[in-house]
């Protein structure tokens, strides 16, 4: 092991985003922190020690979104599969923007 | 005809080494962890769990305002004023607080001081519990699996792979945090500081020296 002292805090936007969604969540009062450790610990002792933390953050916040009833399973695969539509249809470097139907 | 052919042609082998990926990738990719968090995040905000616009805000303390410069504040005050020390010995949580640093997750915070005789380490043996208020985030050594594992059980042999080698008879209390208790080790003020303001003594404690896993910068002079 060996210590670096340089090393950026997030290596890409999505760890960034995922570490804000738990704060964000956590602050409005979704779940408590004890919660919230909890899943994180349980999913992280569940890898076989290959996966990158921000995966493994990312993993447990999918599932404590199911278990408080954020979400369900159904919605999250739904708007994956829009998210990936409006991917394909989307020249590179251009916004992606949900093209479904959306509360305003 | 033939002509322009020709030219095509050739402009097609001499573009060949940096177009090859164009044909079949017109449209937008993502990694698909990047695909799982919009998807999370686009369904929370809709349904008003989440504001975007702070998680920009979240995003920003953590990057540029959280960090360990303000444990440096707390350990050099720590260092010059006794009375405080007193303050962070009985109640480090409020103690860290006078300075404006307040733990978001609502963890208590202990110090652990380092003496002549005892090193004291700090792990997360169960995910990454970490002083975030005072440290930032943590670095991606303390989130790995081999220093959750191997700083309870060889401590010594981890410390002098980080370059900190400690004399036998120092001992090394090691602390495992919890989502509710979070430790910052205070190290121990070096030789040739006497005098110095806190802004100087801040200088020289290192984000590590409050994790224990490395010691505030020590001019070489003091050495000779």
């Amino acid at each position: 092991m060996t210590l670096d002292a340089n090393e950026p805090v997030f290596n890409q936007p999505w760890e960034a985003q995922a570490f804000a969604l738990v704060i964000g969540l956590y602050e409005k009062g979704a779940f408590t922190w004890n919660e919230w450790a909890d899943v994180l610990s349980k999913t992280i002792h569940s890898d076989n020690g290959n996966a990158a933390y921000y995966e493994l953050w990312l993993v447990a916040l999918e599932t404590i979104v199911l278990k408080k009833s954020l979400a369900n399973e159904i919605e999250i695969l739904e708007r994956k599969s829009d998210w990936q539509k409006a991917l394909l249809a989307t020249p590179h470097g251009e916004p992606i923007e949900l093209k479904t139907a959306r509360k305003s | 005809m033939s002509d322009s052919k020709q030219h095509s042609k050739h402009h097609e082998n001499g573009d060949h080494d940096h177009d090859h990926s164009h044909a079949h990738t017109d449209h937008s990719h993502w990694s698909d962890m990047h695909l799982k968090v919009k998807t999370l995040e686009s369904l929370l905000v809709e349904k008003g769990y989440i504001d975007p616009a702070a998680l920009d805000v979240i995003v920003e303390t953590y990057e540029t305002k959280v960090g360990p410069r303000n444990g440096a504040a707390v350990v050099a005050r720590a260092w010059n004023d006794d009375a405080y020390l007193r303050r962070l010995r009985e109640n480090a949580t409020e103690a860290i607080a006078e300075l404006g640093f307040s733990g978001r997750q609502g963890e208590h915070m202990k110090i652990v001081e380092n003496t002549a005789d005892t090193h004291n380490m700090v792990v997360c043996t169960l995910c990454s519990c970490y002083p975030w208020s005072v440290l930032g985030l943590p670095p991606v050594w303390y989130k790995s699996a081999p220093y959750r594992s191997r700083a309870v059980m060889e401590p010594r042999v981890v410390l002098s792979e980080f370059g900190l080698e400690l004399p036998e008879e120092v001992r090394i209390t090691v602390w495992d945090s919890t989502a509710e208790m979070r430790y910052l080790v205070i190290p121990q003020r070096p030789d040739g500081t006497q005098g110095w303001s806190e802004e100087a003594l801040a200088e020289i404690v290192t984000r590590d020296s409050m994790i224990g896993t490395g010691l505030p910068l020590v001019r070489m002079e003091s050495k000779a």
